[in-house]
């Protein structure tokens, strides 16, 4: 902060007068003339106890609200209240429910076990880890392993590279209980670095790059400091990951849908794009980015290079920042034909004005890919072309929570760093990442069949990711029946879904969708040897379904 | 949660097109963001620069935002620790950088405890707790961490998976189980949030607190930074009251009773009064009386209790000065105040003896508040999936560490009096150290980690100050850092009453090396006062 910024504050009557060192407190103070607060801060679509009250009504309003208490429903941050995350939400929180009644009374339902197929959890249901990434990070948190007096007995239990390994990142990182570096550990963003350049073919600076505790606190993080104010909108795909939604919301900003192209494999048209800014910014909202979510999630699409060619064109043209969601980069089954490219590669590839100005942000995480490691949270996202202003701000930010756990960075640095051919661990390494490739190009493949063959249900290849996406065309008597109970109908259907067999999947309304079409998501995460069982209680369930309410 | 009557799109968009999303019916397929006001289109008219994410463009509330432990003062340590590591370390008059800017005792030395390390590294590796390897990793761990990382992986089911957005059940049972234990009062483990840290939990509350940008928390002065820096994020307005430097740095009812009225009188929305006990930077340890007094305060006034809670086990002098969650107090009290007032209590693996700061883990209780609000605080934490697993385990270990007669006892409650001792000696001995400075006077610290000195600078160092465009105490802790390679904070991060300076530090460097710290302190100080004398 400058003399001239702190000159500039302006001071309030309640804070204390004649001080140097109050300068923070009296901009918190004084109400800052900023975009923000020089518009009217109500949530578009909410009417929320804002900026029209003062302090009397909206005191008087909680205390309407709720006799007694501060922190009521009706008292808090609209926002909050107006986000939504459909992974976690109804279904998830009714499945949990029912998990709980399994445990109390095994016979009580007419299944014996609850599958989350509303998220893509893969450990959890029984996807094992990769043995090299434990090994190491097993041997970092007890030092004792590495002691030499130890090492006969350590090697009985772990090979002599991970040991080598862990010996490496312990002197990169001397305690591994102290908090890091904000962006994370240097050594560590220096191999995410070295990845980057290894993968996309040109430099990655290690400095531009953040370690993040997952993908999703960086997602959050950067629409935060994107968010100016409460006209600024945010492209998103329809249908999207609803952490999208849920952080715009949070922030006060506005999501700007775009609709992917279903019956063209879910691909993202930069015509529709267009047309979704120029309709956006015809009616007052100052459209700032661009999120794609490649490969797809809910959807699976694989981006080909000429329509990331045209959307970072776009990005050019339309003054947008790009935020490239890529943690879904190593799930990508038919390589051959749809292969996966980076937005930072395809940036790069590009004509020099292009190259050198478009703002990307990509996010990567350990959490999907054949890693898995969901429960330890770690990623990173690189920044591109941003202005040095902004990534301090950004540094700034990640220090207010101090460091991104230092096991989740530990794991970003196993995930960009893996053994190579002639290492003790490379051929179990391999092995156990082509065993769980194949293993997941055969679910989706199956699933997907499984689906199609379904009355009613369409269901595009899964080419990337961890997802299927079918649409159900629902009769008029199920659409009259949910909206008899409340719900959406494709709610409606997974809820009975849900009920009927355990299976827990999330309705295509949580991700958005085109209007009067429906669908679910389901990841094809069960293990192998039940995917058939599997496949059999979602069949027959529709079946009876689709019977119940036939027109 | 109302998902399915209104999905989250339709919520953000306006309401006529919130029916688009989800209605067969709906003719147009337009889902865009109607016009909501007049204001709406300058910004779209204005001239666009070559860049968007710039910093002028920035949210605002994120520019005003500032974290002095991690300021000015911590960047510059790292670029000195930069050139340390370079061929130019001769220009400079030390050898090391000492962090005393922030609480991280593992960085200086701290060695972890040992049990839960075990439990962690046989958790990481399910190999380890195979039967067919028992043997050899007997050999390596003992058996009673062995048992109880079996036991946890039981509870887990897998390390590796996405746990409960509040943590994992087990694990909230154990915290609920630690509470009851040492409040003698019962907890909901349904009340219990795990966090990756205190600091994201406290983000958490603030952010479904400040409903608007009337609304006003009660934040101490001097206080621990994250609370400006996330009420500015939130874009709400901190209500400052000060704490009572001349009597050990309390914290007076009537003080906090003057912040409200003026602040009320000024239009601001007071709802929340932030508490951190032991104190920090202050180290304060508040009594019995002064809780009740501000639990009372809490009731009669409306708001909502932040109890920071991190330093529960770095109380020096618990015979004259023990420490009291404000569960117990709150519960104690009984009436009507102990079933009214709500309470946000935070604790973290961090501090205490545990150290754990890298590993990001903590938890928040809820006391008296809206189940509907707890709903709201469930939703928030879903968005970020699950707090850590490996933070969350190591809430286990630190709420139900080794018992007495188990195999890890002895050596774990060695480790915990051996730093327990060693930091009460550290912070005597540097406080005493730092009253014998010209112009210095620190108050003890009974609880925390840290010492928070008051310096009555030379006017002939506040004017250089003021040339070189620092506060003073930058200036002063600038200086320190370059002659010494000691980085503290200056008070000015921390808030200090107007025309008086202090920096925070704190006392973890290792006691071996503790004189020589004291000494290059010393000698810089003198040096420092003599160049500015008037």
């Amino acid at each position: 902060m400058t003399v001239a910024e702190k000159a500039a504050a302006t001071p309030s009557s309640s804070t204390p007068k004649k001080s140097g060192c109050l300068d923070p407190l009296r901009r918190l103070f004084s109400s800052p003339k900023s975009l923000s607060s020089a518009t009217p801060r109500t949530m578009i679509g909410v009417s929320a106890p804002t900026s029209a009250s003062n302090g009397t009504a909206s005191k008087l309003a909680a205390a309407h609200a709720a006799p007694g208490k501060v922190l009521t429903v009706d008292t808090i941050n609209p926002h909050v209240r107006t986000a939504e995350y459909a992974v976690r939400g109804e279904l998830a929180i009714r499945s949990e429910a029912l998990r709980k009644k399994l445990q109390t009374d095994p016979d009580s339902l007419p299944f014996s076990q609850v599958i989350s197929c509303n998220i893509g959890n893969p450990q959890q249901l029984g996807q094992p880890p990769i043995t090299f990434l434990r090994q190491v990070t097993a041997l970092l948190e007890y030092q004792a392993l590495l002691d030499p007096a130890n090492r006969d007995l350590v090697q009985n239990l772990f090979p002599e590279d991970a040991i080598a390994r862990a010996e490496k990142l312990h002197k990169a990182i001397p305690a591994l209980g102290a908090y890091s570096h904000s962006m994370g550990i240097p050594a560590i963003r220096e191999s995410v670095a070295k990845f980057i350049e290894k993968r996309d073919g040109f430099p990655a600076n290690p400095e531009h790059i953040f370690l993040t505790a997952g993908a999703s606190p960086g997602v959050q993080t950067v629409l935060q400091t994107i968010i100016a104010n409460d006209h600024v909108g945010i492209l998103i795909p329809i249908p999207q990951y609803p952490l999208y939604t849920a952080a715009i919301a949070l922030n006060n900003g506005r999501a700007v849908p775009y609709y992917l192209n279903e019956t063209g494999a879910w691909t993202l048209r930069s015509a529709e794009v267009r047309r979704a800014v120029r309709e956006a910014r015809e009616q007052g909202t100052d459209v700032r980015a661009l999120c794609v979510i490649n490969p797809g999630n809910p959807t699976g699409n694989v981006l080909s290079k000429s329509d990331m060619e045209a959307i970072v064109s776009l990005c050019y043209e339309e003054k947008l920042v790009l935020l490239a969601d890529e943690v879904y980069q190593t799930n990508v089954y038919y390589p051959a034909d749809q292969p996966w490219h980076s937005f930072k590669h395809v940036l790069r590839s590009m004509p020099i004005e292009v190259a050198n100005s478009v703002e990307l942000i990509s996010f990567h995480s350990i959490s999907k890919g054949m890693i898995g490691e969901c429960g330890r949270r770690g990623g990173y996202y690189e920044c591109v072309n941003l202005d040095s202003g902004v990534l301090a701000q950004l540094y700034k930010l990640a220090s207010i929570s101090l460091c991104p756990n230092v096991q989740g960075q530990l794991a970003v640095e196993l995930m960009v760093n893996p053994p190579q051919p002639g290492d003790a661990s490379y051929d179990l390494y391999h092995g156990e990442m082509t065993g769980l490739f194949e293993s997941l190009q055969r679910r989706a493949q199956k699933l997907g069949a499984a689906l199609a063959t379904l009355e009613g249900v369409e269901c595009n290849r899964a080419d990337g990711a961890m997802y299927l996406f079918p649409q159900i065309t629902l009769s008029r008597a199920a659409v009259a029946a949910a909206e008899a109970a409340g719900k959406a109908p494709d709610a409606f259907y997974c809820l009975a879904l849900l009920d009927a067999t355990g299976v827990c999947v999330i309705p295509g309304s949580g991700f958005l969708q085109n209007p009067g079409t429906w669908h679910f998501r389901t990841t094809f995460l069960p293990p192998e040897n039940q995917l058939d069982d599997f496949i059999e209680r979602i069949g027959a369930f529709h079946q009876q379904f689709m019977d119940k309410y036939r027109d | 949660m109302a998902m399915y009557s209104r999905t989250a799109v339709a919520n953000l968009l306006c309401a006529s097109t919130a029916s688009l999303a989800r209605t067969p019916l709906a003719a147009p397929r337009l889902l865009l963001p109607a016009v909501r006001s007049l204001h709406a289109s300058a910004a779209t008219m204005a001239p666009r620069k070559r860049k968007v994410f710039t910093y002028e463009n920035l949210n605002p509330h994120v520019k005003q935002a500032e974290y002095a432990v991690r300021g000015e003062l911590a960047i510059r340590a790292e670029a000195l620790r930069k050139t340390l590591d370079s061929d130019q370390a001769s220009t400079l008059s030390f050898d090391k950088i000492v962090n005393c800017n922030i609480g991280n005792p593992q960085q200086l030395g701290q060695q972890p405890i040992t049990f839960l390390r075990q439990v962690s590294s046989l958790l990481e590796y399910p190999a380890l707790l195979d039967d067919r390897n028992r043997d050899a990793a007997l050999k390596l761990f003992p058996a009673d961490a062995i048992d109880r990382a079996k036991t946890m992986s039981k509870a887990i089911g897998s390390l590796g998976a996405y746990s409960h957005s509040m943590g994992i059940p087990a694990i909230r049972n154990s915290v609920a189980k630690f509470m009851e234990q040492r409040d003698g009062f019962p907890a909901n483990p349904d009340h219990i949030f795990l966090t990756a840290g205190a600091s994201p939990g406290v983000q958490t509350i603030l952010q479904a607190l400040i409903a608007h940008d009337q609304v006003g928390v009660l934040v101490p002065i001097p206080q621990y930074p994250l609370y400006t820096a996330a009420i500015s994020l939130c874009n709400g307005r901190a209500v400052p009251y000060y704490l009572d430097e001349e009597g050990a740095w309390t914290m007076r009812a009537d003080e906090v009773r003057r912040a409200i009225a003026e602040a009320r009188n000024g239009g601001t929305d007071v709802r929340a009064l932030c508490v951190i006990n032991p104190g920090n930077p202050t180290g304060n340890v508040l009594s019995k009386a002064d809780m009740e007094a501000i639990i009372k305060l809490c009731h009669k006034e409306g708001l909502l209790l932040m109890a920071d809670e991190v330093y529960q086990t770095n109380v020096y002098y618990p015979k004259e000065q023990p420490w009291y969650s404000f569960k117990h107090v709150l519960c104690s009290m009984g009436g009507d105040v102990a079933k009214e007032v709500e309470l946000v209590s935070f604790h973290s693996i961090s501090k205490g003896m545990i150290g754990e700061c890298g590993r990001r883990g903590g938890y928040f209780e809820v006391v008296n508040v809206d189940p509907r609000t707890i709903e709201e605080l469930y939703k928030i934490a879903s968005i970020s999936l699950c707090p850590n697993v490996q933070g969350q385990v190591a809430v286990d270990i630190m709420v139900n560490p080794p018992q007495a007669g188990s195999e890890s006892y002895d050596l774990y409650n060695t480790e915990m009096t051996h730093l327990y001792e060693s930091l009460k000696r550290r912070a005597e001995k540097v406080a005493a150290a730092l009253n014998q400075l010209e112009g210095v006077q620190c108050n003890r610290a009974d609880g925390a980690m840290y010492l928070f000195p008051k310096i009555t600078l030379p006017q002939r160092a506040i004017e250089a100050a003021e040339e070189a465009g620092k506060e003073p105490d930058a200036f002063y802790t600038l200086a320190l850092l370059d002659a010494t390679g000691v980085c503290t904070v200056p008070g000015s991060g921390f808030l200090q009453r107007p025309g008086t300076f202090h920096f925070r530090s704190t006392f973890l460097p290792p006691e071996d090396e503790l004189d020589g710290f004291i000494a290059r302190l010393s000698k810089f100080h003198k040096e420092f006062f003599d160049k500015y004398r008037g």
